[in-house]
């Protein structure tokens, strides 16, 4: 069977003059939660906009592959079926209107609709069982503008999961969480990744970074510096010169404890 | 936020009846004192009574029209405000609904009208499919009350402009006045050429615009999220802004402009559609019909030489809510 793959090669990218992406290869495949890390303007986003095809590239490709494309060009696909395998989580997705959580949720079915037909039992059951991963079955009737930051951004990945893609790019997930929910989160991406979907996640926290990805790719002005296991990305020297700070790393048997301690100036 | 527990079936069918109760009530009202099952009876059997005529020739179109025009600003003024996910958008508000009426001005009075039927409805809906492109590229940016209230100032001057240019070069004073009392929106003296023109190009229209309601209830998360769900939304966007036009477009055409309808309705039923873009343009088309219908009663009650105008019955309703309107939403005008 062919694995499912979301390949970048070579991707350029510049705005007003200034070079966000530079020549970056990125492969994501299937079973990973990789963690896409760098200082802020290092070019996380953009890279994640171009990888979903929501953003041209100057130059360079992206392909997708799985059973039914092998190696296609992300362009080729249609918007529809493109959807059906990926699926992008922005940083800030504010609902425009009070809708309950459910009917949220059932929006990310979108990809899968047929016109001139209602909701379908497959919509029904991924609606379900979005609800039931993400723990919201208890607030499926609840207004979204009632809910706390937590609550909602777990709303918004469950309308990820009902999409059912295999593919998951999301642009810090986690970012303005408490702890309980960034736990929670990154446990539903790891949890994705394991049962054979792929996620590629823009990250601030270093330290659930790297506790909780399989692999961490390291973006300074546009180009990847480091690609590789946590530990292996995650050294004092990188943070020295890709984030300017020096900070304390330790490497326990349940994951990697980063420190900042200071700016490097 | 307010939320009612209520189906959807439900809200469309206490709706529909209402829009059943309100016509036959429109269909006893009006000058003559008719009755109207006898004369029902008589267009059935081809009698030419009196009542039969006014029936049949006056109330019955009117209320038609009613029903055509209410459904479309309604259902107009719902997909306004779910594609700029504003609850202040409306096509009078913003314009869209005074394009059209300039483009009908010009055909009306500067001889083309008369010429084939089509001109009117097609520089109306022209007018409207302008106006709206406009408003959509200074408005659909953001999604902030400002930028869209703005918009609509823009929009307002624009076409306060045009229709001056209008009454400027009207060709005589009658002419004038003719285009002033058009402008202020009536269905007084429609007939069945009316419906005929409107409703094929109605139901043009609301076919549109449901057609988009999917990607209506997408965008409620943005618009970067409906691509990565797979929409195209050039074209969505422009399906929809062309089924607006056509439909304001269409009923400009036949009843000069009659503001509001579309800002009110969809406001008021949003509650009961749980607040879903898709479905409140269905039940906005409804409440639009249903409240354009008890307008026209309404302005026939003033029996007098000088009709009122249903325009300016829906623009007394509609101004003071639109202030509350922009007085509740305050806190969002970032």
């Amino acid at each position: 069977m062919m694995t499912t793959t979301l390949s970048a090669q070579q991707v350029s990218f510049a705005r007003d003059g200034n070079l966000i992406l530079d020549n970056a290869d990125l492969t994501l495949t299937q079973g990973e939660l990789v963690g896409l890390i760098g200082p802020n303007g290092a070019g996380k986003s953009s890279l994640l906009r171009i990888m979903a095809g929501l953003q041209q590239p100057d130059s360079g490709q992206i392909y997708l592959s799985n059973e039914t494309h092998p190696q296609k060009l992300l362009n080729d696909f249609s918007g529809r079926e493109r959807a059906q395998v990926l699926a992008y989580l922005p940083q800030q997705e504010t609902p425009a209107w009070p809708l309950q959580v459910e009917h949220l949720v059932g929006l990310g079915r979108a990809p899968w609709h047929k016109p001139m037909s209602g909701k379908s039992e497959r919509d029904k059951q991924a609606i379900e069982r979005a609800l039931e991963i993400t723990e919201l079955q208890s607030l499926r009737q609840r207004i979204v503008t009632t809910l706390s930051g937590g609550e909602l951004q777990r709303t918004l990945l469950a309308r990820v999961f009902a999409g059912e893609p295999n593919i998951i790019l999301a642009d810090e997930p986690i970012a303005a969480l408490d702890p309980y929910h960034q736990l929670h989160m990154m446990e539903l991406l790891a949890e994705h990744a394991q049962q054979g979907g792929a996620v590629l996640a823009a990250l601030h926290d270093l330290s659930l970074a790297a506790r909780f990805c399989s692999r961490l790719v390291l973006l300074h002005r546009g180009k990847i510096v480091a690609d590789g296991q946590p530990i292996e990305v995650l050294t004092t020297e990188n943070l020295e010169q890709v984030y300017g700070i020096s900070a304390y790393v330790d490497c326990r048997d349940d994951g990697v404890v980063i420190i900042p301690r200071k700016r490097v100036v | 936020m307010l939320q009612i527990n209520i189906s959807f079936p439900q809200v469309v069918i206490i709706l529909f009846i209402a829009i059943i109760a309100a016509a036959a009530l429109a269909l006893n009202s009006g000058a003559a004192d008719i009755p109207v099952l006898q004369s029902f009876a008589d267009i059935w059997s081809g009698e030419q009574s009196l009542g039969a005529t006014i029936l049949g020739q006056i109330r019955i179109p009117r209320l038609l029209l009613a029903i055509i025009v209410g459904a479309t600003l309604g259902m107009a003024g719902a997909a306004m405000q779910g594609l700029l996910r504003n609850p202040l958008a409306d096509p009078g508000v913003l314009g869209v609904t005074s394009g059209a009426a300039f483009g009908a001005v010009c055909v009306l009075y500067f001889g083309a009208a008369a010429t084939a039927w089509y001109w009117l409805p097609s520089a109306a809906i022209i007018g409207a499919l302008l106006s709206l492109v406009l408003v959509y590229l200074l408005a659909g940016l953001h999604s902030s009350m400002l930028a869209l209230i703005l918009a609509g100032v823009a929009m307002s001057a624009i076409t306060g402009a045009l229709i001056a240019v209008a009454l400027n070069f009207a060709p005589s004073l009658y002419a004038m006045q003719e285009i002033v009392f058009w402008l202020m929106g009536s269905l007084a003296n429609r007939h069945w050429d009316h419906v005929s023109i409107a409703l094929p190009l109605a139901i043009i229209g609301w076919l549109l615009m449901l057609s988009r309601s999917r990607f209506l209830d997408a965008l409620s998360l943005g618009e970067e999220s409906t691509r990565s769900l797979g929409f195209n939304n050039h074209r969505e966007r422009g399906i929809l802004l062309f089924g607006i036009a056509i439909g304001v477009g269409a009923c400009v055409a036949v009843s000069g402009s009659i503001g509001f309808i579309g800002l009110i309705v969809p406001h008021l039923l949003r509650p009961f559609v749980g607040y879903r873009p898709g479905r409140l343009m269905f039940a906005s088309a409804l409440g639009g019909a249903l409240l354009l219908v008890l307008a026209d009663i309404l302005v026939r009650q003033f029996d007098s030489a000088r009709e009122l105008k249903l325009g300016v019955v829906t623009s007394l309703l509609g101004g003071p809510f639109f202030l509350l309107l922009i007085l509740k939403t305050r806190s969002r005008w970032a």
